[in-house]
């Protein structure tokens, strides 16, 4: 497996080992290889990216400093819920087989401006409705590290791709946990930012109010990095409106001297037991280093998947509504079984007489959820949890029952309800070679201190 | 036995949309009237994946001051609602436009005969896509999809079809007024609809006729007039009007069935997540009204005061720079101890085209009308020498610099002469001989 990080890649460069269109080319032969297998791309664009590498070469060759442009040169995917102008567009449904976008979304130019090439695009649960990836109407991924078990979802094929070396980073979107808990099933970073911090803008709409941009890479220096291009006020979405840019300054903060909460909420109901020894590991390791580790409580966590599980199909439904199949798009027969669900539950929840009782008091125990973080980040600088309460789970395992997928969220869902960042760091491996992974989260418009603190657990992980 | 008592019960929707350079929540000109099909969309008008809808400051603004001219509380947090419902020309499968905190609220519009009718709320919205049906085909023309619609409500306060064109006169002016739309109900800028029901003996009535896709005011009004009458018919019979949407024919000069209402529809309304809260600060609000400069009814009820007659009035009022225009002559007649009344009507007779004229030479029109004859300047100065003589205070006050006291003067001489010298040529004397 090639999985290179950007600062790698750019060694590449830098030593003339390599150029990018071999960089580049290396990678769609390694797509070919695994593709079939893996079910990790939906749609490659060798042909372009080829031609752009073979541009960019020339460029350096006349133009030395654009590799001090952190991105330049580097591969990236994009999750097929991410519009591309004039590469298909899926989101992973059959409603979109044959969508050609006329537009980009804003993250992809952004990435695209500063030097990255767009290899593809990738598989996902449909709509990204999902925790496995068994949801896409293209067939499921399959984790790299044993192809019996699923990547996770709904960014199931970002977080594969990553695994298997075929990009450096893939993007994702982050809805209730989908970046976050499929890298946390392959080894791999898995970053959500705060909500509105990134441009939600040409990205196919899940749930407005909870929707997040982030990505998936190698390492947290990546991470940063990619948040570095992304990051900022777009005036294509009203929710970005005075968001900052964000600077990678990751050697400034130190775990020495933080607080770090672990919430009690999340840690005694894990019944597998290697998950929770790997996190009580990572605890241990953090106050070795320094840090002060403390026992928190977030009261309505038990609510929280109630909570999601109310306001996100209601918004599922609403957002869906545009795909009827007149301007583009196949017809709405062809949604497969979950969006389906999801649709008739949201219609049901938002329906008069129901709406008061379920979408309405979900906000308002949406607000107790916001609450209780903004309580505890008054005595903790950040949190400390599982990403999920097992590792990878087999193909097949959870699709006889939707609400046990659903329960399967209950660590992360929490991020996405208050809005506030959060990141899934590879801590270990399970018995059986599985990866396991632990999840820092900070409050809102605290990513400096969360990728900071990330930066320095995973030095000391290794 | 008693005759029941009978009480027409009319509420007016009225839809406007306004004159932005771009469409509620994109950048895409508004401009739709008579421009090629789909020339002005982009993904947020045409509900691709992936867009979203940013608010149009310029049109919030608009609204704000049409809920201000209309005297209404301003929300000083406000919010849009998304309406759901299935309909081609509605791109997203759902209408942005806001539900339970519109922008303005508890209004009034007070007619000619001091009547005041409720305004219930004021809020914006953005209007659909248009289809056009050729040979079996439906099209859908998505230029004027997100164009900002400003939906006024009114209470059900209207009691006849003659108050209803008296409202929705007054609207449309004001909204021309302020230079926000050009509300043209032809171009379909002006949107009317009106809700009818007819109470029966104090029973306030359980149902109502909506009656919608009427563009002119004389049509709504014979619409209405024959609505009260057909309603008033069938609650004779003991029975209760069946509560549809009906459009007016205009072969048949009655209203018609387009579409029987069941029950209200569920437009699963829920907040708008893609746009936060709208605040408004009170020196926002208040530096819009500062953008507000005239008003038909203030101009009403001016000249009303001034004893210009109804008839003169409306039409003034259909027309801002008329309005501005005839104010300024009243006011120089005023000065002049003109009747108001006989200047306006010549204006509004067309006895002088008054974008020709400058307001004061109508007045030299008049007065030439008049047959004023003045006295000649010898005797206006005989006159003008003795008030001079026989005023010495108001002369002294005058050198003074007391201001009032030429008028003191030239009341003197109006009075001394009976009225027949020239108020201009005394003023003149007077100034050149107490210099």
């Amino acid at each position: 497996m090639l999985k290179r990080t950007f600062s790698q890649i750019r060694d590449l460069y830098r030593k003339g080992e390599a150029s990018v269109a071999e960089v580049v080319s290396e990678s769609f032969v390694e797509i070919k290889k695994v593709n079939q297998r893996l079910n990790v791309f939906l749609t490659t664009n060798e042909e372009q990216a080829i031609a752009t590498a073979l541009k960019m070469d020339d460029e350096w060759k006349k133009n030395k400093t654009v590799l001090n442009q952190p991105l330049w040169g580097m591969p990236v995917a994009y999750k097929d819920m991410f519009l591309t102008k004039g590469l298909r567009t899926t989101a992973g449904s059959k409603v979109l087989e044959n969508y050609i976008p006329p537009y980009s979304a804003t993250v992809v130019d952004r990435l695209e401006e500063v030097g990255m090439i767009r290899m593809g695009k990738l598989n996902q649960d449909a709509w990204a409705h999902g925790a496995s990836g068994e949801n896409s109407d293209y067939g499921p991924t399959k984790n790299p590290i044993n192809e019996a078990y699923v990547p996770g979802g709904s960014s199931s094929g970002s977080a594969a791709a990553v695994a298997a070396g075929l990009v450096p980073v893939a993007t994702g979107t982050d809805t209730g946990g989908s970046i976050r808990q499929p890298a946390s099933f392959c080894g791999v970073v898995g970053f959500k930012p705060t909500y509105g911090r990134v441009s939600r803008y040409g990205i196919v709409a899940m749930a407005s109010s909870l929707d997040s941009i982030g990505h998936i890479t190698t390492c947290v220096e990546d991470a940063a990095l990619v948040l570095e291009a992304t990051a900022g006020e777009d005036k294509h979405d009203a929710n970005t409106k005075g968001a900052e840019k964000y600077k990678a300054r990751l050697e400034e903060f130190d775990l020495k001297g933080m607080k770090i909460g672990v919430p009690r909420e999340y840690l005694e109901p894990v019944k597998n037991t290697e998950v929770r020894e790997n996190v009580k590991q990572v605890m241990k390791m953090i106050e070795e280093v320094g840090a002060e580790v403390v026992e928190v409580s977030l009261p309505h966590t038990e609510e929280a998947i109630s909570v999601y599980y109310i306001i996100q199909p209601a918004e599922v439904s609403s957002n869906l509504a545009r795909y009827d199949g007149i301007r583009y798009g196949n017809k709405r027969e062809v949604f497969g079984a979950e969006a389906k669900r999801r649709i008739m539950m949201g219609t049901y929840i938002l329906s008069a007489g129901y709406y008061d009782a379920y979408y309405k008091t979900a906000l308002k125990v949406r607000t107790l959820i916001k609450q209780d973080f903004d309580n505890v980040f008054e005595k903790v600088d950040l949190l400390l949890t599982p990403v999920s309460p097992t590792p990878a789970f087999k193909l097949g395992e959870k699709t006889n029952d939707p609400l046990e997928m659903y329960l399967s969220d209950v660590f992360t869902v929490t991020a996405n309800i208050a809005g506030i960042p959060g990141i899934s760091l590879p801590s270990g491996m399970s018995k059986n070679g599985l990866p396991l992974a632990v999840q820092l989260l900070a409050d809102r418009n605290n990513e400096e201190k969360l990728l900071g603190a990330a930066y320095q657990v995973e030095k000391n992980l290794k | 036995m008693t005759a029941n008592k009978m009480k027409p019960i009319i509420g007016m929707e009225v839809h406007v949309e306004l004159d932005t350079e771009s469409k509620m929540f994109c950048e895409c000109s508004a401009e739709h009237f008579r421009v090629k099909p789909n020339s002005h969309i982009c993904p947020v008008c045409t509900g691709l994946p992936g867009a979203l809808p940013v608010p149009n400051e310029e049109a919030i603004e608009r609204t704000i001051m049409i809920g201000l001219a209309l005297g209404c509380q301003i929300n000083r947090a406000s919010k849009f609602d998304r309406k759901h419902y299935f309909y081609p020309d509605l791109p997203k499968g759902y209408q942005i436009s806001q539900y339970d905190l519109p922008f303005c609220y508890e209004g009034k519009m007070k007619l000619s005969n001091g009547k005041e009718i409720g305004i219930t709320r004021v809020h914006l919205e953005e209007d659909t896509g248009k289809l056009s049906h050729k040979n079996g085909v439906s099209l859908i023309d998505y230029n004027r999809s997100g164009v900002p619609l400003v939906e006024i409500v009114s209470e059900p306060d209207i009691e006849s079809a003659a108050e209803a064109k008296e409202y929705l006169k007054l609207l449309r002016n004001t909204v021309r007024f302020l230079g926000v739309s050009d509300a043209d109900m032809e171009k379909g800028s002006m949107r009317l609809e009106a809700n009818i029901s007819v109470m029966m003996d104090d029973n306030w009535p359980e149902y109502k006729v909506e009656v919608k896709n009427v563009n002119s005011f004389r049509y709504i009004e014979l619409a209405i007039e024959y609505e009260i009458e057909r309603q008033k018919k069938v609650l004779l019979m003991g029975k209760v009007p069946r509560q549809e949407t009906r459009g007016w024919s205009l072969n048949g000069k009655k209203t018609v069935v387009q579409r029987v209402k069941e029950e209200a529809k569920d437009y699963r309304y829920f907040p708008e997540p893609d746009i936060p809260v709208i605040e408004l600060s009170q020196k926002q609000v208040d530096e819009i009204e500062t953008k507000i400069a005239l008003l038909p009814i203030k101009v009403r009820d001016d000249l009303q005061d001034k004893g210009v007659r109804k008839q003169f009035t409306d039409k003034v009022i259909e027309d801002r720079n008329l309005a501005e225009y005839v104010l300024e002559l009243v006011r120089m007649g005023e000065d002049k101890k003109i009747k108001a009344d006989d200047l306006v009507s010549l204006v509004v007779n067309k006895d002088v085209d008054w974008r020709k004229l400058k307001p004061a030479e109508v007045i030299d029109e008049y007065q030439k009308k008049n047959n004023r004859e003045y006295l000649s300047a010898e005797q206006t100065e005989e006159f003008v020498d003795r008030v001079i003589e026989e005023n010495e205070s108001a002369v002294s006050d005058y050198r003074k610099g007391k201001g009032n006291a030429i008028q003191f003067l030239l009341g003197q001489a109006m009075k001394l002469s009976q009225g027949k010298v020239n108020p201009e040529l005394v003023m003149k004397l007077i100034r050149e001989k107490l210099v």
